[in-house]
């Protein structure tokens, strides 16, 4: 498994513009531990967060197990991350597991996944491994009644900026980045072996639970709202943001003019001075005289308006499907009436 | 045959993990072993997860790695502190007499341990999978034997993992057992169209009832009623209202979502001039 990875590290290495995973693959054994780890230990706006385990092959990246990790607690603070990841992997070598890590996976509430600490996260891992992703699961949407399962990587402008730590508004525009080319989605395809699918056919015969039909239940008021909240809980950020820029723009501004002004008038003092015979005055540091405002970071508001792009696109989603549902409803109606 | 003793509720994780460490076994060994986790009810057990324990297994001996055993199961309590060890799993069709020795050991773990077989090996072209739970057996005094009597085994899901078995369910019919993900009005378009196979095939059951070619069932009639009453009746002019003000809002949303990603849009070009 360490053999299989070196040619590809390598290859991934030679092309570093292009994205090194064009695909996901995931066994379906991934999934439903994903869905069970949220249902069991993530109730509420918590996020639960696990590791990905497998291994790439061409530019495929193929996920084959997981695992979860535990909730950050406070009355927990002897509690090492690091160790636990560590004995996992250790005792999963011994029942052949693959155990290299290809990503990690995290649950989001409303879709509302566009954090620092995701990015920061996403950066190291993408850092130590060249081709990791991150899956983010979205449960409401899965009770709703189709799997959400999204895998995303960081686009190579994004690590390049982050690599420089250079947050500020120059920084962002050499590299030009938008808010649209900060996380790139792979496409992901899911994948079961012969005997899962001998199993899957024993669990259709045998089991007394009836397939769902949520996708085409018609109630979207709720969900609709509530993603609703989100966005404009997010433009009501944005806006504050601008306000900030805005205000630093104008100060800087005011800076230059008085600046301005100071030079001027050093400068007619001088000649007046000259003219009268007496020596010069100083030249002052003008640099301490007029020190700079502080250039807020960019960094947030692309979080933000990534974030507000998500959000856009997931009531986008939401609001297609339920036309075509309503749709379906009338022309049911119309053979009815 | 009356079947006492809890029933064994399993969650369909479990038998994906134990399908997994079977597929990645040592070589030459014929069977895999694990522990099971979950949580007891007074009437019931509930089975939501599993690891597969490292286990050397010849003619004459068993050796299993108790100390991993422990291990993993502190791991998991990390993340999960409500499961308990109920039970451990092997792959094979027969119970052989190192199960003996294994359930023994598992006794000491858990009170009544569930010993669950899942037939891999497909001998009798179906996956078995029984459930079991030990009785002691003989005369008092003299040699007790163990034997299993067997349980009734259910199979449940959370919601969201019927729609996750739902999508796994999908990738037995395309060719290399693969599935993509679809968009979202497509997954409405298929599911759609799932309901329409449905109506075909009950249409085709009542057209060979009136043909007289089968029997009519009264209680199927009852359910066709209630399928057929389910149809709300609203006059039309009610329905065209609230149609029509669904629609509305669903496209005014659409209309603010796309104008606020102009917006920030616009705004990026302008803080970066």
């Amino acid at each position: 498994m360490a053999l299989s990875r070196e040619p590809a590290a390598a290859a991934a290495a030679a092309n570093s513009l292009d994205s090194a995973v064009k695909q996901i693959q995931i066994e379906g054994l991934v999934v439903l531990k994903i869905i069970k780890h949220y249902q069991e230990e993530g109730q509420g706006s918590e996020v639960v967060q696990g590791v990905l385990l497998g291994l790439v092959v061409d530019d495929r990246l193929e996920i084959t197990n997981c695992f979860p990790f535990p909730q950050h607690t406070e009355d927990d603070a002897d509690f090492d991350e690091v160790h636990y990841q560590m004995e996992m992997m250790r005792s999963l070598r011994h029942v052949n597991i693959d155990h290299l890590h290809v990503g990690w996976y995290q649950s989001t509430f409303y879709g509302s996944f566009v954090s620092r600490a995701l990015l920061d996260s996403q950066f190291s891992y993408q850092h130590a491994i060249e081709e990791s992703v991150v899956l983010v699961y979205d449960p409401i949407k899965t009770a709703q009644g189709s799997l959400s399962l999204k895998a995303y990587r960081l686009t190579p402008k994004l690590m390049e900026i982050c690599k420089e730590k250079d947050f500020s508004s120059e920084g962002l525009k050499k590299a030009n980045v938008g808010f649209e080319s900060m996380f790139e989605e792979v496409p992901i395809v899911i994948r079961n072996s012969h005997l899962i699918s001998v199993f899957l056919w024993e669990l259709e015969d045998k089991s007394t639970v009836a397939e769902k039909h949520e996708l085409l239940g018609l109630s979207s008021g709720s969900y609709l709202e509530k993603s609703l909240q989100m966005l404009m809980d997010r433009v009501d950020d944005m806006s504050q943001d601008i306000v900030k820029y805005n205000n630093y723009s104008r100060s800087l501004s005011k800076q230059q003019q008085q600046k301005h002004q100071y030079i001027q008038r050093r400068q007619q003092e001088n000649a007046q001075r000259q003219s009268r015979g007496e020596p010069p005055l100083p030249e002052e540091d003008l640099s301490k005289l007029f020190k700079p405002p502080q250039a807020p970071p960019r960094m947030d508001t692309l979080l933000i308006a990534g974030q507000i792009n998500t959000y856009c696109q997931t009531v986008k989603e939401f609001t297609a499907q339920n036309l075509g549902k309503l749709f379906m409803a009338e022309a049911l109606q119309g053979h009815g009436s | 045959m009356a079947v006492h003793g809890p029933v064994v509720k399993i969650h369909p994780v479990v038998l994906a993990s134990i399908a997994d460490s079977y597929e990645r076994r040592n070589e030459g060994a014929s069977r895999v072993i694990g522990t099971l986790l979950g949580t007891i009810d007074k009437h019931s057990v509930e089975v939501t997860n599993c690891f597969s324990v490292p286990h050397n297994e010849s003619e004459d001996e068993v050796a299993v790695d108790m100390e991993f055993a422990k291990n993993m199961y502190e791991l998991h309590k990390k993340v999960s502190p409500s499961e308990v060890i109920i039970g451990w799993y092997a792959t094979g069709y027969d119970i052989t007499e190192h199960s003996v020795l294994i359930h023994e050991y598992y006794s000491r773990e858990a009170q009544n341990p569930i010993h669950l077989t899942v037939d891999t090996a497909l001998q009798s072209n179906k996956m078995n999978i029984r459930a079991y739970v030990s009785a002691q057996m003989g005369v008092p005094g003299k040699t007790v034997g163990v034997m299993f009597t067997p349980l009734t085994v259910k199979y449940v899901y959370y919601d969201t993992e019927r729609i996750g078995v739902d999508l796994l369910q999908r990738t037995r019919a395309s060719p290399n057992r693969t599935n993509g993900l679809t968009s979202d009005l497509a997954q409405v378009g298929s599911a759609a169209g799932r309901i329409q196979e449905m109506l075909t095939t009950v249409l085709a059951y009542i057209e060979d009832v009136l043909s007289g070619k089968v029997m009519a069932d009264n209680s199927v009639g009852r359910y066709l009623m209630d399928l057929v009453n389910k149809v709300p009746k609203i006059p039309a002019e009610d329905f065209e209202s609230m149609l029509n003000s669904n629609i509305n809002d669903l496209l005014m949303v659409t209309y603010l979502a796309n104008l606020t990603q102009a917006q920030i849009a616009l705004n990026e070009k302008l803080v970066v001039l």
